[in-house]
């Protein structure tokens, strides 16, 4: 376990030797390589592990459990709301998502609210959200924000209209979708 | 970008406070759960870097400036458009990817569509979305959501 945890920074003791023989050598691009690793890897430090911090904070105050429970066929504005809210609490690639809209339809939710969440899930995750601020800047996350969730509440709604009463989720080994 | 530092440093702190007052053991809990999901993406996190890196180096600024800057035009946004929707690079990588390229002269309509087709459009995975939801939902989902994603390209690129 130890000696693979260490194979993982592999590339970087390489990425680092390699700098140093630029520096040492006086070798050009290596040290303009270097230097923009540098500016990137304190551009991370400055705000990733504080976000990870809040992530793991978040996840102890307000478990998905506690919101998962609650959801059910109901609709309107509080079923929109448990969705997306219950979206907003994951991590991952979208394809993580498509279980949990089993689960959801499994539940009893709408063919609406099942394409809201996976809407929410693909723009208005926390931690992808924090990251988002932290490179692209405050104003660009809120503008993409506001603008994004009407148009994926409205995606909802067209899906609902011409899917109809017909659609279904189907249920998958959950081992090779979900991770 | 020090703006930013200022501003997770403070509402962590303010966080862990307010967290700490109320529960202790929660607090404790909830920050080594944080710091063991950040210990786990760091390597591939670096590595990324590392590769961001080098590419920016190989990469003229000038090439991705035509490319991606404001005289690509729609075939620069419609690129960002196709290569978002086919590729599957996951959000930890493609901000700081996006910041890059912003910072080298690619517009925000650009990178707000790149962006967005990353997130909400699946080429590669639409045999399994299919799977799930069958033919008909996933296609129409994967449609609706790269027009949705036009749309927020072109109103970003216009407010930013």
């Amino acid at each position: 376990m130890k000696a693979q945890e260490l194979k993982q920074y592999a590339w970087a003791a390489m990425f680092l030797a390699a700098s140093l023989a630029s520096y040492l050598m006086g070798f050009r691009p290596g040290i303009s390589v270097y230097s923009n690793f540098l500016d990137f890897f304190i551009e991370m430090l400055t705000f990733i592990p504080f976000l990870f911090i809040l992530v793991g904070l978040f996840d102890v105050w307000f478990p998905k459990e506690s919101i998962e429970k609650h959801i059910g066929p109901e609709s309107g504005i509080k079923g929109i709301g448990l969705v997306i809210l219950l979206a907003m609490l994951q991590a991952g690639p979208l394809y993580g998502a498509f279980p949990v809209a089993y689960l959801l339809y499994k539940k009893g939710a709408s063919t609406k609210n099942i394409f809201i969440y996976l809407g929410a899930f693909s723009c208005l995750k926390i931690p992808m959200l924090g990251i988002e601020i932290g490179y692209l800047g405050i104003k660009f996350t809120i503008l993409r924000t506001l603008i994004s969730l009407p148009l994926f509440i409205f995606i909802g709604y067209i899906m609902e209209k011409i899917l109809g009463k017909e659609f279904k989720v189907n249920e998958l080994e959950a081992s090779s979708a979900s991770k | 970008m020090l703006n930013n530092a200022v501003l997770f440093i403070a509402v962590t702190c303010l966080s862990l406070i307010l967290s700490f007052i109320f529960d202790r053991r929660k607090t404790i809990q909830g920050v080594r759960k944080g710091l063991k999901m950040f210990f786990g993406m760091a390597p591939p996190f670096i590595n990324i870097l590392i590769l961001v890196s080098v590419l920016l180096y190989l990469i003229p600024e000038e090439v991705i400036l035509r490319y991606l800057g404001p005289e690509s035009g729609l075939t620069g946004f419609f690129m960002a458009a196709i290569v978002g929707s086919i590729t599957l690079i996951p959000g930890l990588i493609s901000y700081p990817l996006a910041a890059a390229l912003l910072k080298q002269g690619a517009t925000y309509a650009v990178v707000a569509v790149f962006m967005t087709t990353l997130m909400m459009v699946g080429v590669v995975t639409l045999p399994l979305e299919i799977k799930y939801f069958g033919k008909k939902a996933a296609i129409l989902r994967n449609f609706l959501n790269l027009f949705a994603a036009l749309i927020i390209g072109v109103l970003m690129g216009w407010l930013m």
